[in-house]
């Protein structure tokens, strides 16, 4: 870190006064005059025709003031293939599907009318495997797809991965599965909607994309786009989970428009676990080979994604799958196929990492045993393969700047890789690629920043990139203090309501700080143009000399030639013919979309990490103990460092997390476990005792002062390095997650290993 | 009613969060006569006469409580949804143990569930405020 003012130190995250003192505001804490309660009535069945709603009863119910079905509810599907209706009228596909929606004064009265609704069900077969789902005489659940199988794939294809891996030295490949988890955030979900003038929609929510939720939400229920608007309170968590529209938020709108009153619906936390979307599922059969020096010929994956009964974004995660498996590493040859199929099971969505960490979990666990076949170091032979800045993948991906043969040495060195271990104690590293510049999943890229100098000083950031937690804002106001030379008190960003900001496509793929970040410095640029202009004059200097801190403007050829910034802003104000001080940035980075051949640089640079870990196997129990951590990420460059290493360490939670103990239970697609005391997180005391984490900085070139996209990378290696660790420890391949001590016993069992 | 919904629904203080209901989360931690309670699991009525600090009143007279700062200096706050009953928590602990190791503050927060910050942060908070009180005799 050198010679900048604020990018690089420890600050306090600008939200932190009010997130310490209890001032912040979520959507749970929004309350508006006349508000009513809405509830949502779910299935009974998993599959079964409805034969009848019989609604009347609810309406008798003291504080009652609609109840809505599909009959009077007459909306467009949502979903990425549109195939989910808001409301369910004849036919239900899995226990979370809404029946029927009630809005009462009271949360108790709602839920009391609820519970008064008659529903006629005829159950029908349903099948909750994906294997199942495809054999002949399953039922199936849409007419659009035949034996399940929908019609949207991945097939990517580059060199020849057959060929290459019949004639490479060694080879290795397995089939490893992977889990229902969900995001768990600490926040429940809400909706609050109110319309107004002219019949025009405020909906207050807690979404990752509010321009493209503006269109979902029209598209769906007729209101005009142009009439609505999308206010953010401070949102409790996402992680992806809220990168889609959900039956419950058109279900407000609903209600709100039949009462005529405000309805907001906040969810329990039994309906969070039953209700928001998981992690996508996945069972990958992989293959990989390599030469007898250890140079990776080919990798060869095949995905059969279990889709549930809709489809939310789960469906696409394959694509970011994708890039792990054909961009980590250099390998000349791949081939990649993927398929969803419906079944009566919960639906997925996007969560942080999308697809990469499932794809990681059997990738870097088939680097490891390669490289035991080779007789190769698995820390040598990940050198021997890591991408270089200059080379391009097998997708198009131009590798930039790359810091992955440091990460890998670093985290190796600091876990003692090659040192001495304790009996059932083991070793196991694993790295991960992933977008690091945003990120072209949609046409657009972009994020837009006004920025508003005020007569004393005070920069506003007004913009549509939302703060989902991680810590955005904050980078995004210290990349406008450095710019302008203020302190960051001085900085506030505003960017909780669609009529303000300008456009943003959503917080995905870790690119707000990256995109963000750029839109800002543009926007700064040209307040800085137009205060060097109007300060050249007060101070006799040359525009070209000036230069911005300490809250002046500074002729650098003569520091003594300085004004104040906010007094050049009101000279600029008060005075005939004035002038305002805006300036304006919309940064949409130099990436590409992707066609149908998923090839095209989709970031402008990619973010590399390599994580080791250390366990200990108790072969009594199966259960794994992570006595050390070890995490090495190429970061571009740390702008705010404290909020850096927290997604890092809220990564290893997670990753951890994911690894080891969290996992949704169904039984024939009715969850057994809706609440956080049967659901496992890591708390406190399960975190490893000994973590690290080391940031290596690239300085990457169309970084924001040199930075990438950080917050999805650290979940994304964790189990396949726990995976290898365990490996490591009692020779044992586990390649299903999660691996509780109840898995890892049968699994030595099965190899004679348990005690 | 629950202390919980006293609190967010009649009073209007909602700096409590409700975060489950069910005494799992621990992110509606208030203190009832100096000890931590999950406020939605006690009754607003069992409360007559007992004296209940929550964040907002943490910081009253506009001085920020010394874990206030140390989540603000440590980075332990993300989404800030778990952030009060967390530090709330955390009073309570240490009015207890004033010189705590970072095991003792680990075990002391687990019934505080974090989505975001792995903990890490709040562990380094909680020790730092107890250095900071031992040194500027704050309780």
């Amino acid at each position: 870190m050198s010679g900048f003012a604020c990018v690089g130190r420890k600050v306090h995250k600008i939200d932190a006064f009010d997130k310490v003192t209890g001032r912040a505001v979520y959507g749970h804490d929004l309350r508006i005059p006349g508000m009513l309660h809405g509830r949502i009535l779910r299935s009974a069945h998993a599959h079964a025709r409805i034969a009848e709603i019989d609604a009347r009863p609810a309406l008798g119910v003291p504080g009652v003031h609609a109840v809505i079905t599909a009959a009077d509810a007459k909306t467009g599907n949502i979903g990425f293939l549109q195939d989910h209706p808001v409301l369910k009228g004849d036919r239900v596909r899995s226990f979370r599907d809404e029946v029927a929606a009630v809005a009462a004064s009271s949360e108790e009265a709602a839920e009391e009318a609820c519970s008064r609704i008659i529903v006629k069900y005829e159950p029908l077969p349903a099948v909750f495997d994906p294997f199942e789902a495809m054999a002949p005489g399953a039922p199936q659940l849409h007419d659009s797809a035949p034996a399940n199988i929908i019609k949207f794939g991945y097939d990517f294809n580059e060199g020849d991965a057959d060929k290459a891996l019949e004639s490479s030295a060694f080879t290795a490949e397995g089939t490893f599965r992977t889990h229902y988890v969900t995001h768990c955030c600490m926040e429940t979900c809400f909706a609050l909607a109110v319309f107004g003038r002219g019949g025009s929609l405020t909906f207050h929510s807690s979404t990752q994309i509010p321009y493209l939720m503006q269109n979902t939400l029209s598209r769906v229920t007729g209101v005009p786009a142009w009439k609505i608007r999308i206010r953010q309170p401070v949102i409790g968590g996402a992680f992806g989970s809220k990168l889609d529209v959900y039956p419950y938020e058109i279900i407000a709108i609903l209600l709100a428009q039949r009462t005529g009153r405000p309805v907001k619906i906040t969810y329990t936390r039994e309906e969070e676990f039953r209700c928001t979307p998981t992690r996508q599922p996945m069972v990958i059969r992989m293959s990989a080979g390599c030469d007898r020096e250890g140079k990776l010929t080919a990798r060869k994956a095949e995905a059969v994604l279990d889709n549930g009964a809709y489809t939310s974004w789960g469906i696409t995660t394959p694509h970011i799958m994708l890039t792990g498996i054909s961009s980590l590493y250099k390998v000349p040859n791949v081939s990649f196929k993927a398929f969803s199929v419906y079944t009566n099971n919960a639906y997925a969505s996007a969560f942080r990492g999308y697809g990469n960490p499932q794809g990681t979990f059997a990738n870097e666990q088939l680097i490891d045993e390669l490289a035991l076949k080779a007789g190769i170091d698995p820390v040598e032979f990940r050198l021997r393969n890591a991408n270089t800045p200059g080379s391009v993948t097998p997708q198009r991906f131009r590798i930039t700047t790359c810091g992955l043969s440091e990460c890998i040495r670093k985290a190796a060195e600091r876990i003692g890789f090659g040192g001495p271990k304790a009996a059932n104690e083991g070793v196991g590293i694993a790295c991960m690629f992933h977008v690091g510049g945003g990120g072209r999943v949609y046409k657009s890229d972009g994020c837009g920043v006004i920025a508003k100098l005020d007569d004393f000083g005070r920069l506003s950031l007004m913009t549509g990139a939302t703060e989902i937690g991680t810590g955005s804002d904050t980078a995004m106001a210290m990349i406008g203090a450095e710019c302008l030379g203020l302190p960051l008190d001085a900085v506030s960003v505003i960017n909780d309501d669609t009529d303000v900001g300008p456009w943003d496509v959503g917080i995905h793929a870790s690119r707000m700080t990256f995109i963000g970040g750029n839109a800002v410095i543009m926007a700064c640029e040209d307040i800085k143009d137009q205060l060097r202009e109007h300060a050249a004059p007060m101070i006799g200097s040359d525009p070209k000399n000036l230069e911005f801190r300490d809250s002046k403007i500074i002729d650098c050829m003569n520091p003594d030639r300085n004004i104040e910034i906010s007094r050049v802003v009101r000279a600029v104000h008060f005075r005939e013919k004035g002038r305002m001080i805006v300036g304006k940035g919309f940064y949409d980075p130099p990436n590409e979309f992707q066609g149908k051949d998923f090839r095209g640089n989709v970031s402008s640079t990619y973010a590399f990490a390599a994580h080791a870990v250390r366990v200990r196997v108790d072969p009594s129990t199966g259960k794994i103990a992570v006595l050390k951590f070890v995490a090495a990420h190429d970061v571009g460059r740390a702008i705010n460092p404290l909020g850096l290493e927290g997604q890092v360490h809220g990564a290893i939670a997670q990753g951890l997390g994911f690894a080891l103990s969290e996992q949704l239970v169904y039984d024939k697609g009715r969850l057994l476990n809706d609440n956080f005391t049967d659901y496992k997180m890591l708390l406190a005391r399960d975190m490893p005792a000994e973590i690290e984490i080391h940031f290596i900085e690239t300085d990457d070139p169309e970084g924001p002062f040199g930075a990438k996209g950080v917050s999805e990378a650290g979940i994304i290696p964790i189990p396949a390095a726990v995976a290898n660790a365990v490996a490591d420890a009692v020779g044992i391949r586990i390649r299903t997650l999660p691996m509780t001590p109840e898995n890892v016993h049968s699994a030595l069992k099965a190899a004679g290993k348990a005690t | 009613m629950t202390l919980l919904d006293f609190l967010r629904e009649y009073l209007g203080m909602t700096g409590t969060n409700a975060g489950c209901r069910t005494g799992d989360c621990g992110a509606c931690t208030v203190l009832l006569d100096g000890k931590s309670v999950n406020s939605c699991l006690v009754l607003a009525c069992e409360c007559d006469g007992k004296a209940v600090l929550t964040i907002e009143g943490l910081s009253a007279g506009g001085r920020l409580h010394p874990l206030q700062e140390a989540f603000m200096d440590e980075g332990a706050v993300q989404c800030g949804f778990c952030t009060p009953g967390m530090i709330m928590r955390g009073v309570e602990f240490l009015r207890g143990n004033p010189d705590p190791s970072p095991a003792e503050a680990r075990v002391a927060i687990e019934g505080n569930i974090c989505r975001c910050t792995g903990y890490e942060n709040i562990v380094k908070a909680v020790l730092a405020a107890a250095r900071k009180m031992k040194g500027g005799g704050v309780a």
